[in-house]
């Protein structure tokens, strides 16, 4: 199998193979402009005839539960991030798979972190032929060496569920690691002493995956509820010791910055919103993680107070910033895909106002709407953006794959995207003349904000009109460019080969971007 | 010198926009240029560039350079370069970037001082932003903040950083060492069109005579254009008790600060919130200035994270008589410029007194009164000042007499 063919322009004017990993991809058409016909993707017709009467489903271990689903070469194995880099069951399942003597394995996870950089090993021995999804840290850095056998694929969460759905990825057994469980199979993320939240990200995978195993170490009675993955989608459930480490959701992006320029940003971001009349009684916003995105929260809040409104809505990644506004009454509801620390856990398993969503009610772009484009200001980071406005956010400069996109290309459909970025970061400008990999499209991103200035993309008009007298220091995107350049000097191209190593998907599923090979 | 290897910058985790340099001479083969930088395939060969310049104009010809880089910018590595070189080289040769535009003209005596930032004259990561956050004057500071091994390459650091640094607008400040460190540090900085030089620990005027003096030759030699003017720092009882003659000893002198760690030190006692140690040298510093015609300022207000103690300090500050005082971290300034303007309602006032006098004046009235209160000529020099600083700052419109006038 050729790891891809069929080189193709796409409308963004990038080089994608239309054939990746064996299987047919379409390039990237325009934003709305793929319009895919037919039916979506079938699971299995279960019978539950086949299923023990008493409704229980337990077996001794994750190894006999992977054999019992028919564990062979060439499958597709999904597991999710909703314990982030506190994730014990991806290592796991692929020792158990190595032991086996399985190749050639396809990873599907939601996310991956740090802590998976134990698959290395199984990436170079070909247990594991490649992963699709978000290659963080170690295993991006060892993508991006041309070392994985198969190509990589990034997805957004969105776009991860509408390649399930589409039948893109039709993923053979399913490892839902869940805080409790019942014999049954119904599981949740809010109670037991590993709670983590949500399981948002597996609900898809439970829904359409062959073989569905939940592994808990918190087994309940049944009914465990709230059942936030249902027992009649599972086929085998684990008891074991320990099913996550929920301490390490929290990541360092989850506390509010006490770097000068980054509250600085944040609070050019913030005034750039109230003068822009984007902040209104009733208004939502997207509060992201990362330390500058709290911090806007924050002045959300002080703006919020002084006028005496009410948010209507959060969209989350939650954590007690956030929670604490739900609970003070200046938001009305927190709808949250992931929850960033034991408070969000806390509060979503209290407060009926603190919903979980999975990525088919907020991000899938195959189904009929999703909330995503309902929400008034957006606001995300990215490693590059360019004069036209084009983002990236896995790669960095120097070409390797850092990051996941995450819902970051979903919530792009809000009514106003906002990046606050600093201008530089390390003498490492973040405009460029053109980004290292095409995340989104320019149309896509409204403002850019930076330390120095802020860039209204000129098809946002009516903001640029609304802010020309606010005293703000609006800039163009060429100016605040050579503001960064006349002190870190104009960068090198960096160094990179043809071959291609992964790809990214817009989230319709269409092929946006090729990521290259970096000749170290 | 006997120094066989220099080593200077910084490196380890958490250096950022800074690196570390190694350079040992070599009896032969060539400049062998070892470069680990993080930024290595955006600015590699620029940076290897650079190097080599730096080392073909101090005409090394043979030596193995080691530079280790954490995204450091062209005048930071240049500076630890020549830093390196000049332990092992002797050699009167400077290597100087072309100087920013913006770097150059003078302040007034009379230029706003509400906020002068201290940055660590060897920390140039804390360097690149910090004019953003707007203080009236940014201080590089060689004395206090850079430890004694690290003084040699700090002045580096801190003369480059004159030339090639965007203050965006503050006032480009050095507060120098003691003593005979200090007079040397000015050959670094005084020809570099630095605004105002901070002496330390002043405690009598001919600590300030002896820098006055020596600024004065090195002008003369270097001709640069601007004023330099001068802020003694009074750290000591003795500074106190001779504050005026400290603060009348040159007609350089814009403004004299009082340093309260030290102080407080010097007398057996420690700084608490309310003060009352420090109010008779602090009322003793704000005499001075003022009968010596200079402004004064008090000292920082160290608990970075405690804004609202700050906010209090600054206004306690005011109250004593105080122009400004000091910053150790970016948040604190917006603090201290809110309590240090005058409020709206002072304005108001200040602009109905300045209007009344003017009225009065134009009928050639010798009384001038407001309501049934009589205003005499320091309530109208108040008014001036008051509306000057509140022009000056931005919130009021340096139109508004016209404006108020066509309201009528």
């Amino acid at each position: 199998m050729t790891k891809y063919d069929k080189l193709v322009t796409n409308a963004a004017g990038r080089v994608v193979p239309t054939i990746i990993n064996g299987e047919e991809h379409t390039p990237f058409m325009g934003v709305g402009k793929y319009k895919p016909s037919g039916r979506k993707y079938g699971p299995r017709i279960a019978s539950c005839a086949d299923y023990p009467e008493d409704g229980n489903k337990l077996v001794p271990g994750l190894k006999e539960a992977l054999m019992k689903s028919g564990l062979k070469d060439g499958m597709t194995i999904s597991t999710h991030h909703h314990f982030r880099n506190g994730d014990l069951m991806a290592n796991q399942v692929f020792d158990i798979a190595k032991e086996l003597g399985i190749k050639d394995l396809r990873w599907f996870p939601s996310a991956s972190f740090p802590c998976q950089e134990h698959l290395i090993q199984y990436l170079e021995d070909g247990t594991i032929n490649r992963i699709e999804g978000s290659m963080n840290g170690p295993l991006g850095r060892f993508a991006s060496l041309g070392k994985m056998k198969g190509v990589g694929v990034l997805r957004s969460h969105g776009g991860r569920y509408q390649a399930i759905q589409d039948g893109e990825v039709k993923i053979d057994i399913a490892v839902i690691a869940a805080p409790t469980a019942d014999a049954f199979g119904n599981a949740n993320g809010v109670n037991g002493n590993a709670a983590c939240g949500l399981l948002g990200f597996a609900l898809g995978d439970s829904q359409y995956a062959d073989k569905v195993i939940v592994v808990t170490d918190n087994l309940v009675p049944f009914p465990a509820i709230p059942w936030q993955i249902h027992g009649n989608y599972i086929d085998y459930v684990v008891k074991v010791d320990k099913v996550g480490l929920p301490e390490k959701i929290i990541s360092g992006t989850t506390q509010i910055t006490k770097s000068p320029d980054r509250l600085l940003i944040a609070e050019i971001t913030a005034e750039f919103c109230e003068k822009a009349g984007l902040i209104y009684d009733g208004f939502s916003y997207q509060a992201g993680a990362g330390g500058t995105a709290l911090s806007i929260g924050n002045y959300f809040g002080d703006i919020l107070r002084k006028n005496n409104w009410k948010a209507g809505f959060i969209r989350a990644g939650s954590n007690k910033y956030p929670v604490e506004m739900l609970e003070e009454g200046i938001v009305g509801y927190i709808l949250d895909g992931q929850t960033f620390d034991l408070e969000g856990v806390r509060s979503m398993r209290e407060n009926a106002n603190h919903v979980d969503t999975s990525p088919f009610t907020s991000y899938n772009y195959h189904g009929k709407g999703n909330f995503a484009s309902l929400i008034d200001i957006v606001v995300l980071g990215a490693t590059e953006v360019d004069v036209n406005f084009n983002a990236n956010v896995v790669s960095h400069s120097d070409g390797f794959l850092l990051h996941g996109i995450g819902g970051w290309q979903n919530t792009l459909f809000g009514k106003t995207t906002i990046m606050p970025i600093p201008l530089f970061r390390d003498r490492i400008p973040v405009i460029r003349d053109e980004v290292t990999t095409l995340c989104a499209p320019g149309e896509m991103i409204d403002v850019i904000v930076t330390e120095r200035g802020i860039a209204i993309n000129p098809l946002r008009a009516d903001l640029i009109e609304k802010t020309k007298d606010s005293g703000l220091p609006i800039k163009t995107i060429q100016e605040l460019k050579a503001e960064a350049e006349a002190i870190c000097g104009i960068p090198e191209k960096p160094d990179l080969g043809d071959e291609i190593i992964a790809v990214i998907k817009w989230v319709d599923g269409t092929v946006i971007d090729s990521v290259r090979r970096v000749i170290e | 010198m006997s120094v066989k290897k220099a080593m200077v910058g910084n490196r380890g985790k958490g250096t950022k926009s800074d690196c570390y340099v190694e350079l040992e001479l070599k009896a032969s083969g060539g400049v062998q240029l070892e470069l680990k930088s993080k930024v290595n395939s955006l600015y590699g060969k620029a940076i290897s560039g650079l190097a080599r310049e730096i080392m073909s104009f101090f005409e090394v010809r043979d030596a193995y350079l080691l530079i280790e880089d954490s995204g450091a910018v062209d005048f930071v590595l240049a500076a630890r370069i020549e830093a390196a070189v000049k332990m092992l080289v002797s050699t009167n040769k400077e290597f100087l970037l072309p100087r920013l535009e913006t770097n150059v003209g003078s302040t007034k005596r009379s230029t706003f001082r509400f906020s002068r930032l201290y940055l660590p004259g060897n920390s140039p990561k804390l360097m690149l932003n910090a004019g953003l956050h707007k203080p009236n004057g940014l201080i590089l500071d060689l004395e206090d903040a850079v430890a004694p091994e690290k003084k040699h390459e700090a002045r580096f650091v801190v003369r480059n950083a004159l030339r090639n640094l965007d203050f965006y607008g503050a006032e480009r400040m050095v507060r120098i060492n003691q003593g005979d460190m200090g007079i040397e540090d000015l050959e670094y900085i005084v020809p570099q069109n630095v605004n105002l030089i901070l002496i330390p620990k002043c405690e009598s005027d001919e600590d300030v005579l002896a820098v006055d003096a020596a600024i004065q030759k090195l002008k003369t030699k270097n001709n640069p254009s601007n004023d330099i003017w001068l802020m003694p720092i009074i750290e000591s009882a003795k500074g106190v008790i001779n504050a005026y003659k400290i603060a009348a000893a040159s007609k350089n002198i814009s403004s004299i600060a009082i340093g309260l760690e030290d102080y407080t030190a010097d007398l057996g006692t420690h700084r608490t919130p309310e003060g009352n140690e420090s109010f008779f040298a602090r009322s003793m510093v704000v005499n001075a200035a003022r009968a010596a015609g200079v402004q004064p300022i008090d000292s920082v207000f160290s608990d970075v994270s405690d804004m609202e103690a700050l906010a209090e300090n600054a206004r306690r500050s005011k109250g004593l008589g105080f122009d400004g005082m000091g910053c150790i971290h970016p948040r604190q300034i917006k603090v201290i410029h809110e309590s240090f303007a005058p409020s709206a309602t002072e304005i108001e006032k200040a602009k109905r007194i300045f209007l009344a006098f003017k009225e009065a004046k134009a009928k050639g009235l010798g009384v001038v009164s407001l309501g049934t209160k009589m205003i005499d000529a320091p309530v109208v020099k108040r008014a001036v000042n008051t509306i000057t600083v509140a022009v000056n700052i931005g919130v009021l419109d340096k139109d508004w007499e016209r404006q108020a006038e066509s309201q009528v």
